[in-house]
């Protein structure tokens, strides 16, 4: 059994005093649902002298709707998003990305922002702190070598969270506060490919809201994985679609699982204005396998991986393009 | 790497557990399992991965399922805790319990109370749950004995006679 290590929990009320408490404490860190956290500060993983908990801000646990969109506090928990009925109504992608993370105890107490801010995985990483030690520490923490590509400069873990794509397809904002004042940015700055240093938030910042449009397109997330619950992505798929007449109109996929970042496929208007027939499935699949780069952080081999991110793909363009599946079932 | 620090400060939390008011002296970093099993002695909430994977130690906070293992005692201030020892009534086994006795839902027993305060999350929620809600609700917590069949029939039986 490892030990927790000790420290202290603020429960700020408001933005201000979030950001207030995480300058007077230079050693702390943020922390909503803490699924995911608390399973790493016992691995050693980090050693914060106060958790900063943002759960006691009322405005980062509403759903607000408009005309504009909807916007969702960042504390709100996965099994409040994928109850609201007006998420139901219009985001069946993010209701499937919230239901496929961890098991209902998990959604409970788990966030939409923190699952957006997830730490990335490797199985040089999430271990224990002996396993670690007796392996050699990794580049991601307290080593120099990354035991994935010994020869490469960076780190490789892989980002795990199942709500950002689901996001991405839809082109969300998020809005961030911190210590040089509030910006809104879209989804994907939040990110870089690598696993080391994945989150372009300076320090002191946080997620308070993500902004959704209002009028999205017919989407759907879908993930690969070990176990049928409690289990990371060994790669997930979000799919945005929309046909006419039996043409692709419009699409948008993006990827969980296979890179240190959650990322948008580039060059996908190639494949619309076109009918979904076996030639563009395979276009589809190629396209995939061409930017997805799974490296060797999960117990499953890297180029399965880069397969079945392919196969995702085509097998929810299918559905939402209307096409008879042979094979529907979710992986 | 541990650096030396002030040791942290305890704090008196107050909330509810099965149903009476508790008032407890813990540190902030103190989990609700360690404070269940080892402050206030009540065993039934097991320990198993202490990784949030396999739900042994799944309490309701709330009605709601959660981790004991993943969740800090500081959390459940104000809120209200139920284990599974608080699912007798005057000393006789609630009917989920008696059902899980009866089908056979139990042998090892290490994912017994787990299992059954999932199953009664989502009895309160859902009286009346078809087998793929209760294999949804229980989807995080693992038994190595039973292969299921016998847990679900268990939560079944417990639905079927339910008001």
């Amino acid at each position: 059994m490892e030990i927790m290590p000790r420290f202290d929990v603020l429960r700020p009320t408001s933005v201000a005093a979030a950001i207030d408490d995480s300058r007077r404490c230079q050693a702390s860190r943020f922390v909503a649902g803490g699924t995911d956290l608390m399973v790493n500060l016992r691995h050693g993983l980090g050693t914060p002298e106060t958790l900063i908990d943002l759960r006691h801000i009322p405005e980062l646990r509403e759903i607000s709707a408009g005309e504009s969109g909807i916007a969702i506090g960042a504390a709100v928990t996965l099994a409040d998003l994928a109850a609201n009925p007006e998420i139901r109504q219009r985001y069946p992608a993010i209701v499937a990305a919230a239901c496929a993370v961890g098991a209902p105890a998990h959604r409970e107490a788990g966030t939409i922002g923190g699952n957006l801010c997830l730490d990335t995985r490797c199985l040089f990483y999430n271990r224990s702190a002996w396993w670690r030690e007796a392996n050699d520490f990794c580049l991601k923490h307290q080593g120099e070598t990354c035991h994935v590509a010994p020869t490469g400069k960076r780190c490789h873990a892989a980002f795990s969270g199942d709500l950002a794509p689901a996001l991405l397809i839809h082109d969300a904002e998020i809005e961030i506060a911190g210590a040089a004042g509030p910006r809104r940015v879209p989804l994907a700055d939040l990110y870089a490919e690598d696993g080391a240093a994945h989150l372009r938030l300076a320090r002191g910042e946080f997620l308070v809201r993500i902004h959704l449009p209002a009028d999205p397109w017919p989407a759907a997330y879908a993930k690969a994985r070990t176990r049928g619950a409690i289990d990371f992505p060994l790669a997930g798929v979000a799919v945005a679609l929309r046909a006419e007449a039996g043409k692709v109109t419009g699409l948008r996929v993006a990827l969980t699982g296979t890179n240190a970042r959650p990322f948008l496929l580039t060059g996908i208007e190639a494949l619309e204005n076109a009918c979904i027939d076996a030639a563009w499935l395979d276009r589809l699949a190629k396209l995939v396998q061409k930017q997805v780069s799974p490296m060797r952080t999960t117990l499953l081999a890297a180029q399965y991986r880069r397969r079945v991110a392919s196969a995702l793909a085509q097998r929810l363009a299918r559905a939402l393009g209307g096409m008879v599946t042979e094979n529907s079932t979710a992986a | 790497m541990q650096r030396d620090r002030p040791s942290p400060r305890t704090h008196i939390r107050a909330f509810r557990l099965n149903g009476r008011a508790r008032e407890i002296l813990v540190a902030d970093s103190e989990l609700l399992l360690d404070t269940l099993r080892e402050a206030l002695g009540l065993t039934g909430t097991k320990q198993g991965c202490d990784g949030g994977e396999c739900g042994a130690c799944t309490v309701l906070i709330d009605g709601r399922p959660r981790l004991a293992c993943l969740t800090r005692t500081e959390e459940c201030a104000g809120h209200d805790v139920e284990t599974i020892e608080g699912l007798a009534e005057n000393g006789r086994m609630s009917r989920l319990q008696r059902a899980f006795h009866e089908r056979l839902g139990t042998q090892c027993g290490y994912c017994t109370p787990g299992m059954i305060i999932a199953a009664e999350g989502l009895l309160r929620r859902d009286p009346a749950p078809d087998e793929t809600a209760i294999r949804a609700a229980l989807a995080g917590n693992l038994c190595r004995c039973t292969g299921y069949v016998k847990i679900i029939e268990a939560v079944q039986e417990a639905a079927r006679g339910a008001p």
